[in-house]
């Protein structure tokens, strides 16, 4: 177990490997309760969430999901997130654990002016993620729901193992599956039927594989309140609008002197912080980086200098002193 | 979490086994289950000297990169180099397969300053 956010958590059941294979095999959950859920609502939930996001909140029809960020002021991210429609004119936004009182704060600070209310529901919202390639066919057993129909990013509410949710066709490893909503009170219970079910109980440490095999970010690693998102992989979250969204010109406006990339690493195992070099010159630093238990080599993401974020520029992270050759690799690393 | 009676261990959880003036070294069950998955092990060269804690080895796991102290001062004799393609020995068999390093001991006095299994278990228990 370890301490993340508040909550106790466990990095793995016995095996991050293990864990992460069944969720690239076959069926894995994992209890992401300690993520922030937000509800937006009110005649001017609409508007405000164009100014407070940066994805076209417009665009999202009822029943549809979107992956977006919060900007700031700088043109920095407060936060990354996702904005659920499940109920008309309510919008649900899951943000990162470590965030929620920083986002609530930031949120309220710009609702003057907006017929909109926002509502901390982190603690009454637990949250199971069922996924991987035989989610629908586990997860059908539990639930009269039709799994087949609904597409990526589709949300709705159903039962599961007898217990009202809402259910949503994201997930944060990039294999098929569902995010639970549940009250905290049926969660236990609904993630017992799942491990009966046959789904592999998997902690943060493998999410943590499975998410950087994606190319996906971690708030507070690859994207900070200073990182312009614009020099990221995740640039086709921002979309400039009219009116604009918060701090938009500043981020458009801002330089791209480093841009993220994928590292796939030659030999050895590189981690956040270690330097990126070229020919022995400094050029970057490692923003996560671990073996890929799918590929078993290393893998990482890594700030380099603009000029050397094309595929396949050759570089070397240094490792304990010693430099290991890398070059820069298209996301996700893994193709599925 | 065993702790075999007969070794001697380090507080940075390492283990020595002590037979004709040299130390076989590795980790102990408590570290090797506190890791997770062994993917490499970063070996050090036979023949270099090393001092008590010194950091002579690394051993990285699906989670993080740590290192491994020397027990003791000697002189590196031989390594286990099964472990290049092995690495997941130091989990599955952390005091037999799962060797890391071997030391002609240099000052057998030093011997005396390592836990014995009790002191060791007991640690282990206020770590938890």
């Amino acid at each position: 177990m370890v301490e993340f956010a508040g909550f106790a958590m466990p990095l793995h059941y016995g095996s991050i490997k293990a864990e992460h294979l069944a969720v690239r095999q076959g069926v894995g959950v994992f209890d992401v309760s300690h993520m922030g859920e937000f509800w937006v609502v009110g005649d001017e939930a609409l508007p405000f969430l164009e100014y407070a996001t940066t994805n076209r909140a417009g665009r999202l029809k009822q029943g549809r999901a979107q992956y977006t960020m919060l900007p700031n002021v700088e043109g920095g991210v407060v936060d990354d997130a996702y904005l659920y429609l499940p109920d008309p004119g309510r919008y649900l936004m899951v943000v990162n654990a470590a965030n929620v009182a920083k986002d609530y704060r930031h949120l309220t600070a710009l609702l003057p002016g907006y017929d909109a209310q926002v509502y901390d529901a982190s603690e009454e919202t637990a949250l199971l993620a069922v996924q991987g390639p035989k989610t629908v066919e586990l997860l059908s057993g539990l639930t009269d729901a039709d799994l087949e129909r609904p597409k990526k990013n589709a949300v709705f509410r159903a039962e599961v193992a007898g217990r009202p949710a809402i259910l949503a066709r994201t997930g944060y490893t990039g294999e098929d599956g569902f995010e639970v909503f549940l009250t905290p009170e049926d969660a236990p219970g609904v993630f017992q039927a799942l491990v009966e079910a046959g789904a592999t109980p998997a902690g943060l440490g493998a999410r943590d594989t499975l998410r950087l095999e994606m190319g996906y970010p971690l708030y507070g690693h690859e994207l900070t309140d200073a990182t312009n998102p614009l020099c990221t992989p995740y640039a086709w979250v921002i979309k400039p609008k009219e009116p604009p969204f918060l701090g938009q010109e500043r981020m458009q406006a801002a330089p791209c002197r480093e841009r993220l990339v994928g590292l796939w690493m030659e030999s050895g195992i590189p981690r956040e912080g270690y330097p990126v070099e070229k020919d022995g010159r400094p050029v970057g630093r490692v923003t996560s980086g671990g073996i890929s238990p799918v590929l078993g080599r290393g893998i990482a993401l890594a700030w380099v200098e603009a000029g050397l974020a094309e595929e396949g520029t050759g570089l070397e992270v240094v490792i304990r002193g010693r430099r290991h050759p890398a070059r820069v690799h298209a996301l996700p690393f893994i193709r599925r | 979490m065993k702790v075999p009676e007969e070794l001697k261990y380090r507080e940075t959880h390492e283990w020595a086994r002590i037979e004709d003036g040299v130390a076989t070294v590795g980790i102990t069950d408590y570290a090797q289950e506190e890791l997770g998955d062994v993917v490499y092990v970063e070996l050090p060269e036979v023949g270099r000297a090393v001092r008590g804690g010194e950091a002579v080895a690394v051993i990285e796991s699906v989670k993080t990169a740590s290192d491994i102290y020397a027990p003791l001062s000697g002189e590196v004799v031989a390594v286990n180099e099964a472990l290049a393609d092995h690495p997941e020995k130091v989990n599955e068999d952390p005091y037999g397969e799962g060797w890391i390093f071997k030391l002609r001991i240099a000052d057998p006095a030093e011997v005396e300053a390592l836990l014995d299994a009790e002191a060791y278990r007991k640690l282990v228990a206020s770590e938890g």
